[in-house]
């Protein structure tokens, strides 16, 4: 126990791992900030003064072994983390340069602006009309069943699943394919136009013929959506993503374009975890 | 099956390795638990189907004899000079004719050699008590019957059933029966004119409680159980649903739901008399709510039924797969909304067994009524919840406890009426759950 906690503080000094971009604070194409962020489960400490941009129209990847904190981080974009009674948030999350976590903010509206995407396809055991239209009737978007339908059917298209089940539109969500259901969360998820979607581990579930399908997705709606994906393959981070962070025992270790982090990183313990040392 | 593939003998794997070897030695033990284990369960599936085969033969037994009654013909001669002297036709003096006069007459009629005041009495005897009634229905529906004479069905008296249901053993010395040896050739006599006969008993379904076995029927009963369930519904399900809810859902975790969640289980164990104690001390003797009553019945049974209905709910609530939550939230969903529009839907077949469970186990109860004065002799069938009525199983409890040979018969079919409204209930049930499970 002590041994691990002197190898954390030998690791992670919070201070020394802040990544260069920082100078550019809020520059144009932000979208999302993180600073000082810290988030604590009980007494435990999840998260130590991770600083993150997650920048317009691309695809920010966050990768590192298992407990590093990834999803914890992502989850706190969106303020999912507000329905763990434990969980408590220290630190700013900008969206706009709006801090999401201030009180007059209702994490229902936040939401809406950034939607998610779950490890383990989660469709709701309704049809898969009823699915994509669900977030669009939650917050009035469609002001007849027209332009539910337009709303419907154009989610399903964006998120290539349209033309694999236009006709059966009334049946089950739950009664489709691994791949295809995650694709109707992607959709689900696109239907209230958010402005970022937030991926934890999307593919985790699926076979590879589906992950190619998803990825392939991902790159097409990353232009009208900022993305953050969380992945345990460090092939799709560098497939799917321009840019790329590395997150190690609760710290962010480095974070620069995808390119540079895989060809050329500047900290060991990335270089280890992607020549697979350890992870 | 298994004997086959235990006779042959086993094809050794692996080789004749030490480990493959203890293996194949060990499979023959292993397989015997197996065959062991199988043989206890279905020993006590046996031995549970045959009590309740048992039980239910019993209970049929015994009790569909009560479905017929006997009823014996008489001439009825329906004497203007008794029944309406002035001849004017008007019901209210109709309805206060001497009825019974007329069966007497006829029964006099029948047997002309009965003389003696004691055979009299006992030859009035076999008709009931209820056929001077049935007689009075009969001319208010028809006046035209005064001054005719008809061959009229009445019902017998009960010991009269009583023989023809073989129920009176005939062969014992005539002091040790309650039907003499003159009575058994009256109805002997009446037998061979073809003036005897058992009919559907109609008057069981759809009669109050009576004195009188023959006449005596369940439909108060089946009101009033009726009644107070629906009172017990309506306050438990809608009020076990919400507290289910709000402690899954809502509350925070703190020492004070764990006090209301250990103390809802603890309500789960009390006895049902204890709830009926309450229902007593609060709602008669603070409330003044009307004694007897089915809403006071079904209040009590609501706070029985209540705790069970809330641990189903929660179980059920707590089995909704948190994926479904996140995703509803995920796209903005409050928290109500996710509640309202997923996690209740999917928890409600859980919910709905649970409160099947809850009712069927209030339908059953008695100890908890008869503290709140639901046992009382109640004639009437009620009409409101507010009405003084009895249930089904409190019911069973008073004929059970009546002398006469022919309330034997009538208990179990009670039983058996119980036992059919439990069915019904639990079906309806049923095939609600299956209607919300349906919904993948």
């Amino acid at each position: 126990m002590t041994q691990h906690m002197e190898l954390k503080t030998f690791v992670a000094p919070p201070t020394m791992e802040k990544p260069p971009e920082i100078a550019l604070r809020n520059a144009p194409e932000t979208k999302m900030a993180a600073r000082d962020l810290n988030v604590f489960y009980g007494d435990k400490q999840a998260l130590f003064d991770v600083a993150l941009d997650i920048r317009s129209r691309q695809v920010t990847s966050l990768i590192g072994p298992s407990g590093c904190g990834k999803s914890t981080f992502i989850r706190c974009l969106n303020r999912m983390n507000d329905v763990i009674d434990i969980c408590r948030v220290e630190g700013s999350i900008t969206l706009d340069g709006a801090d999401v976590y201030d009180p007059a903010i209702d994490p229902v509206q936040l939401r809406a602006l950034v939607g998610m995407v779950f490890q383990k396809p989660n469709p709701f055991p309704k049809s898969i009309y009823e699915n994509v239209a669900y977030g669009p009737r939650l917050h009035g978007l469609a002001r007849d069943r027209e332009e539910l339908d337009e709303i419907v059917t154009t989610s399903l298209k964006k998120a290539g699943l349209f033309e694999e089940v236009k006709d059966r539109l009334d049946e089950p969500g739950t009664g489709l394919s691994g791949g295809q259901q995650q694709r109707l969360c992607i959709a689900r998820a696109i239907a209230v136009s958010p402005e970022v979607i937030l991926m934890d581990e999307p593919c985790s579930a699926l076979d590879p013929i589906a992950t190619a399908r998803i990825e392939e997705l991902i790159d097409e709606i990353r232009e009208n959506f900022s993305i953050v994906i969380v992945t345990h393959s460090m092939q799709q981070a560098a497939r799917v993503s321009q840019r790329t962070a590395f997150f190690h025992l609760g710290t962010l270790v480095e974070v620069g374009d995808t390119a540079d982090i895989f060809t050329n990183p500047r900290d060991q313990r990335t270089q280890d975890y992607i020549t697979g040392r350890f992870g | 099956m298994t004997d086959s593939t235990a006779s042959r003998p086993t094809p050794s794997l692996g080789g004749g390795s030490r480990s493959a070897a203890l293996i194949a030695k060990g499979l023959a033990r292993r397989r015997a638990a197996e065959k062991r284990f199988r043989a206890y369960g279905l020993v006590a599936i046996l031995l549970a189907l045959g009590f309740l085969i048992l039980l239910l033969g019993t209970i049929f037994g015994n009790g569909y004899s009560a479905f017929s009654q006997t009823h014996m013909r008489l001439n009825i001669e329906f004497a203007q000079d008794i029944l309406d002297p002035d001849g004017t036709g008007d019901p209210k003096i109709l309805a206060q004719g001497d009825y019974q006069a007329l069966a007497k007459a006829a029964l006099r009629k029948a047997f002309p050699d009965v003389k003696t005041r004691r055979e009299k009495r006992s030859l009035y005897q076999l008709v009931s008590g209820d056929a001077a009634y049935e007689l009075q229905r009969m001319v208010l529906a028809d006046p035209s019957l005064v001054g005719q004479t008809r061959a009229v069905w009445l019902t017998a008296s009960d010991e009269i059933d009583m023989l023809q249901k073989g129920n009176v053993a005939t062969d014992q010395p005539e002091s040790q029966r309650r039907i003499k040896d003159n009575e058994l050739a009256w109805v002997t006599a009446l037998d061979k004119q073809g003036a005897i006969e058992r009919k559907f008993n109609t008057r069981f379904f759809t009669g109050g409680d009576s004195r009188d076995p023959e006449i005596a029927g369940v439909w108060g009963a089946v009101v009033g159980s009726f009644f107070t369930l629906t009172v017990t519904l309506v306050l438990a399900f809608p009020l076990g649903v919400m507290a289910a809810l709000y402690l899954e859902e809502f509350a925070p975790k703190n020492r004070w739901t764990n006090l209301v969640e250990v103390n809802i289980n603890n309500l789960a164990a009390v006895p049902s008399i204890v709830f009926g104690l309450l229902g007593l001390a609060v709602f008669l003797n603070f409330l003044h709510l009307p004694r007897s009553a089915p809403i006071v019945g079904g209040i009590v049974l609501a706070l029985m039924t209540l705790p069970t209905v809330i641990i189903a709910a929660r179980a059920s609530l707590q089995a909704v797969p948190p994926s479904i939550r996140e995703a509803a939230l995920g796209i903005g969903a409050s928290k109500l909304q996710t509640v309202t529009d997923h996690v209740l839907p999917l928890a409600m077949p859980g919910v709905l067994t649970g409160t099947i469970i809850g009712m069927a186990r209030a339908l059953g109860e008695s100890a908890p009524l008869l503290m709140i004065g639901m046992v009382a002799f109640i004639v009437d069938i009620p009409k409101s919840p507010f009405d003084p009525a009895t249930v089904l199983p409190v019911q069973v409890y008073l004929w059970a406890d009546s002398p006469e040979r022919a309330f034997l018969e009538r208990t179990s079919a009670a039983i058996i009426v119980l036992l059919a409204f439990l069915i019904v209930m639990n079906l309806s049930a049923i095939i609600l759950r299956k209607k919300f499970e349906r919904r993948w």
